[in-house]
């Protein structure tokens, strides 16, 4: 079996990438300018018609999308099909506003499930490996993902979902499987799990990980490789475009190659939208250049990284990117969730607690932290433990609720969270991901 | 026939309690009987005072949060075995017990705070068995 899941994509010249690219992009805007009114009101606005797009030299011409246009549009408004045309849909854990909600056409399933194809047999994967899909399944686009990628290959597919850790190094040696895709705080808690059961990497079969969703270091790729004897490799994406698969990481490990045949990258100035040359630092912003259903345009992802188009030993001529360097906005990926200050704010407010919090993210055992410390209020103060434990309780559990993650609960004295020019400082990200 | 107590929200960080103490000392504040209950997070400092309400609004003004509750102050007879007789009689009349400590003075003699579900039904217990409970004015 080829090193590539299509090489004809994937070892193009990028003369030939650009030629699909532009092909793809004018056939793109049109179809979005016809079918989605949102779109072609901001395109309007701006005076932008399709036919001012020739070529992808065009493309700074069109208007970004932002969340807030998600948001603004939810659930429906971004829709580039008739609903009876669509298939899936699969959604981010955000509550309402904050949640997206991508729908997804059989086509749009099949060119995210070759992108997951492509990451598979990046790392070595053919129709002889076992591959154990240990991210969650359902809206989340992990499981379904790279479940689908790994049919494409021809894998024997091990649909595991996270959790229950023991059974799944239980099927891991039973059933010989080779890899292994989760998320990487999790593959560590695998690593951590089997060492606590007496095994070795020697009692296990993987070779290879596909691990993404969240922020990692090469600190962490390294415990992971070690704990699990395997080469552990990156995955991006996000549920906007599709999910998981829009870059990946070959056998080189420095970077991420993008399916620039379906996710057409730039990288702006997030203050002023100027787009920046290659190699520049900046807000990456996707174009989906074939998806049907769920169409972005000059998507803003807020992430902050590089793309590079320097030779890569795998052969690989896609384009690649660094790993996310941080984001422009202030949201957080913690355990793989996106968290938003905002909506922790949301729950202090609603359960009588003031604005004033502070919300510190560390990593304990490669795996995320969350510590919310907030102001106790005069008219919420007790003079029994007992019942502000259970104060402290139902507000973790609210919290819970609200993220689909456990905080740890800290109610402190009036005044006490430091404030800068009167506003309180909301977040502290310890973990180191610069390493 | 109930007393006072004052609680503050303290954080369980090093020098706070050491501040609230201080805060009470220079505001004339002479403390009679004091307990801490803590967490890892937080401590909860309970006292008794002769003037609870000054103490109170002193404590609220220099931006502690603070409660008061009232709760029963029980004589209590310098042998052994007197905790677990108010206990028990406490106990037999379904009073539920939150916490309870200590208080000594040499005008008014030992008694024991008791923290309780219902002051009234716990009052009249240890009445029923003997018990003397006290008013704020016949601690101080």
């Amino acid at each position: 079996m080829s090193k590539y899941y299509q090489p004809e994509i994937e070892t193009a010249s990028v003369e030939e990438l650009r030629a699909i690219q532009n092909e793809k992009l004018v056939k793109q805007v049109k179809h979005v300018y016809e079918n989605v009114e949102y779109y072609r009101n901001l395109m309007d606005e701006k005076g932008v018609k399709p036919e001012d797009i020739k070529s992808v030299d065009d493309l700074h011409k069109l208007p970004f999308l932002t969340k807030a246009d998600l948001r603004d549009a939810y659930p429906y408004g971004l829709l580039g099909t008739d609903l009876k045309n669509c298939v899936r849909i699969q959604s981010t854990s955000g509550t309402t506003g904050r949640r997206v909600v991508a729908f997804y056409t059989q086509a749009d399933v099949d060119l995210w499930e070759e992108c997951c194809a492509r990451a598979i047999v990046a790392v070595g994967g053919t129709n002889e490996d076992v591959c154990q899909v240990a991210y969650g399944y359902g809206l989340f686009t992990g499981g379904p993902g790279l479940n689908g990628g790994s049919h494409k290959v021809g894998c024997l597919t091990l649909p595991m979902s996270s959790g229950n850790t023991e059974r799944q190094i239980q099927f891991m040696r039973d059933l010989h499987s080779t890899i292994i895709c989760c998320t990487p705080s999790y593959a560590a808690y695998i690593g951590e799990t089997l060492k606590e059961m007496g095994l070795t990497p020697d009692d296990i079969d993987l070779k290879a990980g596909i691990f993404g969703a969240e922020p990692w270091t090469e600190e962490m790729r390294r415990d992971i490789e070690k704990s699990l004897g395997i080469k552990a490799y990156d995955i991006y994406g996000l549920t906007e475009t599709s999910g998981p698969g829009v870059s990946f990481e070959c056998e080189e490990q420095t970077g991420m190659h993008i399916n620039e045949d379906h996710f057409l990258a730039e990288i702006i100035d997030p203050e002023t939208g100027e787009v920046l040359p290659e190699g520049s630092k900046g807000e990456l912003v996707f174009t989906s250049l074939d998806k049907e259903a769920f169409p972005l345009l000059r998507y803003r992802t807020r992430d902050i990284c590089v793309l590079s188009r320097k030779k890569c030993s795998c052969g690989r001529t896609l384009i690649k990117m660094t790993k996310p360097m941080g984001r422009s906005d202030d949201m957080l990926i913690i355990r793989g969730v996106n968290v938003f200050p905002s909506q922790i704010e949301t729950v202090l407010l609603k359960e009588g607690y003031s604005a004033n919090y502070l919300i510190e993210v560390d990593r304990a055992n490669n795996t995320d932290t969350l510590d919310v410390s907030v102001e106790l209020t005069p008219d919420q103060f007790s003079d029994t433990v007992k019942d502000l434990a259970a104060k402290e309780k139902a507000l973790a559990n609210a919290i819970k609720t609200m993220l689909g993650i456990n905080p740890k609960v800290h109610l402190v004295a009036p005044k006490t969270i430091t404030r800068s020019e009167g506003k309180a400082v909301r977040v502290i990200d310890k973990r180191k991901l610069h390493d | 026939m109930s007393v006072k107590q004052i609680s503050v929200f303290i954080e369980n960080k090093k020098g706070k309690l050491a501040e609230a103490t201080r805060f009470i000392a220079d505001h004339n504040i002479n403390l009679r009987a004091l307990s801490i209950a803590d967490t890892q997070d937080f401590g909860i400092l309970r006292i008794i005072c002769d003037d609870p309400k000054m103490a109170d609004a002193a404590l609220k003004d220099g931006g502690y949060i603070t409660t008061v509750t009232d709760v029963l102050a029980a004589a209590i007879s310098d042998t052994p075995g007197s905790l677990a007789s108010i206990l028990e009689v406490l106990s037999d009349a379904n009073v539920v017990v939150e916490y309870t400590y200590a208080f000594n003075s040499s005008k008014a003699g030992a008694y024991m705070i008791f923290r309780v579900d219902d002051n009234q039904v716990a009052a009249a217990a240890l009445a029923g068995a003997g018990i003397k409970t006290a008013n704020q004015e016949d601690l101080f």
